[in-house]
């Protein structure tokens, strides 16, 4: 595997902590958070543990949008999808949606009309850990922990290790091809 | 004289599903695992995901099944396929159309995927080998040889209320000589490490060599379910009384009906299957068929999600 | 026209020669074998330098499909195939549609057969009218028309005193009566052997005991009526060992098997293949392999092949609804060598069951080179291996379970009657 050492990436606890200031100075705009399956659910766990504390909110919701991907027909199904999880009453809920990288915004896009077959919410609103620009769509997240300029064919990669600590590298896209489970960004 | 499953491409990637017989555990589990999300889809607002809009699927019966049809029409609906009912047993092959012409015809009305059900044992492997790449066939039902659906919603029905396969009994009662059902149960079985299956029958309905497949003879319902964790009944079709196989469906049921008597010969806590539709009163008493062991309708509810879970991975094969 | 047949091995199993012999043909006979007669001027010379020179082959079943079947094969394309596959001889069952049960149909086919010039055919009559297995043919009226023998190829037939009464009337006039043993209700629905395969793939099934019980019936009739069965295709060992008693015991008892049989298994089905699907059923290993020691000790007879055209329509359909049967005349010498040779037998041997013997069983003056026989000749070259392909075979049907496979021996030269009726490059 050849993993980009010469492009500086930023630590995502910082930014992390980034995101949860400024997402707690607005929570009361918010009923509801839900992550996108993999790292924007991790992050939207620690958010909620962050913030939950200071206001009551519903349970976490989880999304895993394989069903409503737009590349069903290149790559198929994923091996391992696992299910959404959407605990509470999405109608008239104000749901602040979490994912770790927003690039090309297909994957919010078919979160969003995920969201809308559990019901109709009142507003939905979205974070993102590093926002790497090149939009497909118009979408646009309201709070960005970072935004970021790489080259097209790198691929970044957001985990978490066995102590729950954020970190992020840079992958070749031809590489990972044939484990990719999300979709760019 | 080549014995490559015809169900895997070369890459060993599910292309058909004709039956359960060959195919390794992990692709079982993945279909069980697959369903497993979408049971979550039928408990939502919307039913339905968009996952297959844009393709076509043809239910191909050539005979007749409402019930089956309408779970695979049902598993299309939801992953927003466009799903077209041919009831061939009253249309084309009566004025002469081959099966293969009828495949051909509807192939060429860009049919991404054919669901078939058919009286003959390997109709559905010859449509496979028929089609062009890129169109996937399951199989609803072929003689008595194959409903690999039926036996992994089974196993999705067992996982849930046992968890594990590995140390489980289970016995199959009935008509395993015209059961397509069983056989399919059986594969599934032996794959996913169930170490002791059971069929449960009188000698009149037993396939010559059964024990070949792995499985343990039985012909009295005593001795053939002692401490079963997990008992699954089987259809017994009124010809059989005309074929003399049997002298009568009251005689059946004395011997091999499933009553809370016998059934206290199981575990406690063993759960009660059959595949639908039941004949209470010749195969199973209706105090077992709606008794507190019997997951009979959960059955029927995960029928749907294993249909959803397998055609959305076939539709998801690239070619 | 005169044939010298030069430098060729010569196998002639009735004579027991097995050397280097050169063969001389005048007009439709052979002349002599060895020495040239007194001032022979051959008009053609035959090098069969490097191949075998044996009698022509003698098939006991081969379906041409005439009258009435005749989209699945034409009288002229398996003529062709039989030579083409070293055949000069041989009986063609009566499922026909019409049977074969009143003379003007078997005039009219031996017309148009003698019209082709090529291979003999000898049409089997048949037993009952319409092979209803309810009242007697005019055999004898049929014999004239050019019927030999008598035949009740679909199965026994379920009535027992009609059985009975046929092997009575048949043997008042000599004639053999040609039987294919399987008991109606016991093979009832079923399509392929009574085994693991079967129940497998969940398709009805044959068990052995319809065989048998033929068999028995069969031989039982047959130690009270004085006579000659002959039983055609033996598929199980069970059946053969009965036979095998039976000719022990002096009855007058012949059999013979198919060249599917004799290499194939119900494993051979795999998933499917409609090709397989013949009657009697490919049964399992252990049967086949006790049909390869039958053959051996003498047990049977004749190896056939059971030549039975289908056309592609028939055969693309589900397993049990594809039309029964494999085309084979072609294969016929390719199947018998590849027994001889994985069973390490001598070519002598292995001839014999597809020359002097069927000729024995079918009563016919055939299947040897004794001078004055007529000049019925297959010469091969047995080194040579060919593909089956649905090019390489000029049967109309192209369904044999044995297509993309190799095979030995390839047939160069057919004479029947000394004419060359086939001819094929090295």
């Amino acid at each position: 595997m050849n993993i980009m050492r010469n492009i500086s990436l930023p630590n995502p606890e910082l930014l992390f902590d980034q995101l949860v200031d400024q997402v707690q100075a607005d929570i009361s705009n918010y009923t509801a958070l839900v992550g996108i399956h993999t790292g924007g659910a991790w992050l939207a766990e620690r958010l909620y543990q962050a913030l939950s504390a200071k206001k009551s909110l519903e349970p976490l919701g989880l999304l895993s949008v394989s069903f409503y991907r737009d590349d069903f027909d290149r790559i198929g199904l994923h091996a391992q999808t696992k299910p959404s999880e959407i605990p509470f009453n999405v109608n008239g809920a104000r749901i602040l949606l979490v994912d770790d990288v927003l690039q090309t915004g297909r994957t919010v896009r078919a979160a969003i009309n995920e969201l809308f077959d559990y019901g109709r919410p009142a507003s939905i609103t979205l974070a993102t850990l590093i926002d790497r620009g090149d939009r497909e769509l118009p979408i646009c997240a309201q709070y960005i922990g970072a935004e970021l300029c790489l080259p097209k064919e790198n691929m970044l990669v957001f985990e978490r290790d066995a102590h729950g600590r954020f970190s992020l590298r840079l992958e070749n896209k031809k590489d990972v091809v044939n484990g990719a489970e999300d979709l760019p960004a | 004289m080549i014995n490559r499953n015809p169900q895997l491409d070369s890459h060993r990637k599910l292309q058909h599903l004709l039956t359960t017989e060959g195919l390794p555990a992990a692709i079982l589990l993945q279909i069980l695992d697959t369903a497993e999300t979408f049971v979550g889809v039928t408990e939502r607002d919307v039913k339905k995901v968009p996952l297959l809009r844009g393709k076509s699927i043809f239910n191909l019966f050539f005979e007749p099944s409402t019930r089956t049809r309408t779970t695979f029409e049902i598993a299309a609906k939801r992953l927003s396929a466009d799903v077209f009912n041919l009831n061939i047993a009253v249309s084309a092959q009566t004025k002469g159309e081959t099966l293969l012409d009828t495949v051909d015809n509807l192939a060429a009305m860009d049919a991404d995927m054919f669901v078939v059900r058919h009286a003959q044992s390997g109709a559905a492997h010859l449509i496979a080998k028929h089609v062009r790449p890129g169109i996937h066939v399951i199989n609803a039902g072929d003689g008595r040889h194959a409903h690999p659906t039926q036996a992994l919603l089974d196993m999705f029905t067992i996982r849930r209320f046992k968890r594990e396969f590995h140390n489980l009994r289970v016995a199959i009662v009935g008509d395993i000589l015209h059961s397509r059902v069983a056989r399919s149960q059986i594969h599934a079985l032996t794959t996913l490490g169930v170490p002791e299956v059971r069929v449960v029958a009188p000698k009149t309905l037993l396939p010559s060599r059964v024990e070949r497949l792995g499985v343990h003879v039985f012909h009295d319902m005593k001795s053939g379910l002692k401490d079963i964790d997990v008992l699954m009944m089987l259809r017994l079709q009124k010809e059989r009384m005309q074929g003399a196989y049997l002298p009568s469906s009251e005689e059946y049921f004395k011997n091999y009906g499933l009553t809370p008597e016998k059934l206290s010969m199981a575990k406690p806590d063993a759960i009660v299957m059959h595949p639908g539709p039941m004949n209470r009163g010749v195969e199973i008493d209706s105090a077992v068929a709606d008794g507190n062991q019997s997951v009979i309708l959960p059955q029927v509810t995960f029928g749907i999600a294993i249909r959803m879970a397998v055609m959305s991975i076939l539709a998801g094969q690239p070619v | 026209m005169k044939i010298h047949i030069k430098n060729g091995r010569l196998i002639d199993p009735k004579t027991g020669t097995d050397a280097t012999r050169d063969v001389f043909v005048a007009d439709d006979k052979i002349l002599t074998v060895g020495q040239a007669p007194a001032a022979f001027e051959p008009d053609h010379i035959i090098d069969a330098s490097n191949l075998i020179v044996c009698p022509g082959l003698v098939d006991t079943s081969v379906r041409l499909r005439e009258p009435g079947l005749e989209y699945k094969a034409t009288l002229e394309s398996e003529m062709n195939a039989a030579v083409a596959g070293g055949v000069t001889s041989f009986a063609c069952p009566p499922d026909t549609d019409p049977p074969l049960d009143e003379p003007g149909l078997v005039e009219m086919l031996k017309h148009r057969a003698r019209s082709l010039n090529q291979a003999h055919v000898y049409p089997v009559g048949a037993l009952t009218l319409g092979l209803r297995g309810e009242r007697l043919t005019e055999m004898a009226e049929l014999h004239d028309a050019g019927c030999i023998v008598f035949g009740q190829p679909d199965g026994m037939m379920t009535n027992l005193r009609v059985l009975m009464q046929a092997m009575q009337y048949a043997s008042t006039f000599g004639f053999s009566v040609w039987l294919n043993p399987q008991e109606k209700n016991l093979a009832y629905d079923g399509v392929a052997h009574d085994g693991e395969v079967a129940t497998r793939l969940g398709l009805p099934a044959i068990p052995v005991c319809a065989e048998t019980v033929a068999i028995s019936n069969i031989i039982l009739l047959a130690k009270v009526v004085d006579v000659h069965i002959h039983l055609c295709r033996i598929s199980s060992a069970e059946g053969l060992a009965m036979v095998r008693t039976a000719k022990q015991q002096g009855v007058s008892i012949t059999c013979d098997v198919s060249a599917n049989h004799l290499h194939l298994s119900d494993m051979d089905i795999d998933y499917f293949d409609a090709n397989c699907h013949v009657i009697p059923p490919l049964r399992s290993i252990s049967d086949r392999d006790a049909l390869r020691l039958g053959l051996q000790d003498g047990t049977i007879d004749a190896i056939c092949s059971d030549h039975a055209p289908v056309d592609e329509d028939a055969k693309m359909l589900p397993f049990g609804q594809a039309e029964i049967g494999a085309t084979g005349v072609e294969l016929l010498l390719s199947l018998t060598l590849k027994y001889g040779l994985e069973r390490k037998r001598p070519l002598i041997e292995v001839l014999a069951a597809i020359t002097t013997k069927p000729a024995t069983v079918l009563g016919i003056n055939a299947g040897h080179l004794s001078p004055g026989a007529a000049a019925d000749l297959c010469i091969f070259d047995p080194e040579s291996y060919w593909k089956v392909t649905v090019s390489a075979l000029r049967s109309q049907g192209k369904n044999t379970p044995f297509l993309g496979m190799e095979v030995p021996g390839k047939v160069r030269y057919t004479l029947v009657n000394g004419n060359i009726v086939y001819q094929s490059q090295p």
